[in-house]
């Protein structure tokens, strides 16, 4: 952590709803080349952030940097240009797509969306969706979803939705990724399977990660550092054994079990 | 012979209406957008060609007696350049928004057409507008005319198609399924929607450059929005929304069932005739509602995973 810029750097971000304070001045590092745990009962603000660092919501204050470059209030298509990309908590597929639509639509810099080269240059948009394609189809073997290439969208369940989400954000190229709940509904097997991949993509791609995660073993195993968020502030920050002895992230979860956020 | 130039005129429609639909496909069934004023780019184009065909008139400004390969793009860049504003600002806004506009726009546009009569000749119109293949003599000029509208649907069809299954296209599915995740995926979503919104705007041009030498007569009540605007959008529903071929196939069925419906009106009793008007629509209603409970995706919906 030392030296070069971490990957995302937030100071002091806030966002409100209305009077609601979901965030309140949430300061955070991830390192660059990191898996980073972020924690935290239901209505901690944890999506919320992620949504605020991507650009989906105008933060009321704070800043948000990309290895040094301050990116606070760009748009989310900008921030994926240079490299962030989200996932959704809740699967946002795309209804009526195949699962290899869905993931050749996010690439980015695409030649063929830009009017008039899909009239003209057919030649070399059909060279771009071939490759496209190919990255498409690697992306879904390695997520065990290579038979469903052709597949509607909606015909998939929770977890592989949970899945062409992932995917679709390694299609982005993007060099860092949040993750909201990536193993949320995916069954043990399957669980095993995500967390090597993003622990394979993060050490041989070099792809940091920041990964919102109920599964406390799951990030135990997975992220250094961990921060602990509850009622719109970060509370707490180190490795995951120094995060689960802190007296106030035990009390973050134990009012969580007494009396459900949800 | 009589038989053949109904045949013509009834084709010859509806291809221009084919070119009204494919261009709503685009903004509908492509992106999701709704356009309830089609009557004001179909009218930016149909006057713009009529300006530059006719010959010169004391009436209005022009005519410039300009050939018809001239007007007719012409016209479909004055319905783009129309689309242009009304979609640059209210897209940014809310998609929602788009629907009050257009059908603000619309109104507009049909007033000014009937108020500024040095630019549209006002309720007497525009006269004169020549016909391509005229010339020819009957029946042969109007089965030329309508193998030229054939033409050009075939040529607005083909890149209807070209757009629909380009990586652009794919775009535009995908801000029309779900606007936050197009945006996570790169896409922004105002951006393109103000593109397949012009594009789509400038088809219905084309087919309002169409119309206007078709009827070699172009006035205000040419520009019902009850055909111009409703009658498409009843096309590309019944057709099915999403598919270039629906759009098409619902143009031509729909409208050989409205020449029918006036066809019948004509044979009732003068006091019923009279009436004959809103139970056309009525019927075109219902038509519609019979399609979608029996098809819900229309003649031939919308299939998936056939864009590449
Ligand atoms: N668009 C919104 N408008 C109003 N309130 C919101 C909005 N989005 C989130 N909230 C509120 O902000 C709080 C934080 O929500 P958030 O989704 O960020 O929690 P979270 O930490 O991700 O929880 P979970 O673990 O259940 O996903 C909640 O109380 C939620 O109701
Ligand atoms: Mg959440």
């Amino acid at each position: 952590m030392t030296g070069a810029a971490p990957a995302l750097a937030v100071r002091g971000l806030t966002k409100r709803f209305g009077g609601f304070v979901a965030l309140d001045g949430v300061s955070l590092n991830v390192p660059e080349g990191s898996i980073t745990g972020l924690i935290g009962p239901n209505g901690a603000g944890k999506s919320t952030l992620f949504a605020t660092v991507a650009g989906f919501l105008a933060p009321e204050a704070g800043t948000v940097r990309l290895r040094g470059a301050d990116v606070t209030g760009l748009p989310p298509w900008r921030l994926h240009r240079i490299g962030l990309a989200r996932t959704f908590q809740i699967p946002r597929l795309f209804a009526r797509m195949t699962v290899r639509e869905n993931l050749m639509v996010a690439a980015p810099g695409q030649a063929g969306e830009r009017l008039p080269l899909p009239w003209i240059a057919r030649a070399r948009i059909a060279r771009e969706e071939a490759a496209l394609r190919d990255r498409a189809d690697a992306v879904l073997a390695r997520l065990n979803l290579a038979g469903h290439a052709e597949a509607p969208a909606t015909a998939l369940s929770g977890g592989q939705k949970k899945l062409v989400e992932l995917g679709r954000a390694l299609m982005s190229g993007a060099r860092i990724i949040l993750l909201d709940e990536p193993a949320a509904g995916v069954n043990r097997t399957l669980l095993r399977e995500i967390a090597a991949t993003i622990a394979s993509l993060n050490r041989e791609d070099g792809i940091t990660f920041l990964v919102i995660e109920h599964d406390l073993d799951l990030v135990a195993e997975l992220c250094d550092p961990v921060h602990a968020m509850a009622e719109g502030r970060v509370i707490a920050s180190g490795t995951m054994a120094e995060v689960r002895n802190d007296p106030q992230v035990a009390e973050a979860y134990l009012g969580m079990a007494i009396a459900p956020a949800e | 012979m009589d038989a053949a130039l109904y045949a013509a005129t009834l084709l010859t429609l509806a291809a221009i209406y084919a070119a009204f639909s494919l261009g709503l496909n685009l903004q509908w069934g492509l992106t999701g957008l709704m356009n309830f004023g089609g009557l004001a780019f179909v009218a930016a184009g149909a006057y713009t060609a009529a300006l530059l065909t006719a010959a010169p008139s004391g009436t209005h400004v022009g005519g410039f007696g300009l050939p018809w390969w001239l007007a007719w793009p012409a016209g479909a860049l004055a319905a783009a350049l129309l689309a242009l504003p009304v979609g640059a600002v209210s897209l940014r806004v809310r998609t929602d928004y788009l629907a009050i506009a257009t059908i603000g726009i619309a109104e507009i546009v049909r007033l000014a057409v009937r108020n500024e009569d040095w630019l549209t000749g006002g309720p007497l119109g525009i006269t004169g507008i020549p016909r391509p293949f005229e010339g020819l003599g009957q029946p042969w000029g109007q089965l030329a005319y309508l193998g030229l509208a054939c033409a050009a649907v075939a040529g607005l069809y083909a890149l209807a198609e070209a757009t629909a299954r380009s990586p652009f296209g794919r775009a535009l599915r995908a801000v029309r399924d779900d606007e936050e995740a197009a945006k996570a995926v790169g896409k922004n979503p105002a951006r393109l929607r103000v593109q397949a919104f012009v594009l789509g705007a400038a088809f219905m041009g084309l087919g309002g450059a169409m119309m206007a030498a078709f009827f070699k007569f172009m006035s205000p009540e040419a520009l019902e929005p009850v055909t111009v605007t409703f009658l498409v959008w009843v096309m590309l529903i019944a057709g099915g929304s999403g598919n270039n071929r629906g759009a098409v196939l619902g143009a031509v069925a729909v409208w050989a069932v409205w020449a029918a419906t006036d066809w019948l009106a004509a044979q009732l009793p003068g006091e019923l005739a009279t009436r004959a008007a809103y139970v056309r629509l009525f019927l075109i209603g219902l038509a519609l509602q019979l399609i979608l409970i029996a098809r819900p995706q229309g003649l031939i919906g919308e299939r998936i995973g056939t864009q590449r």
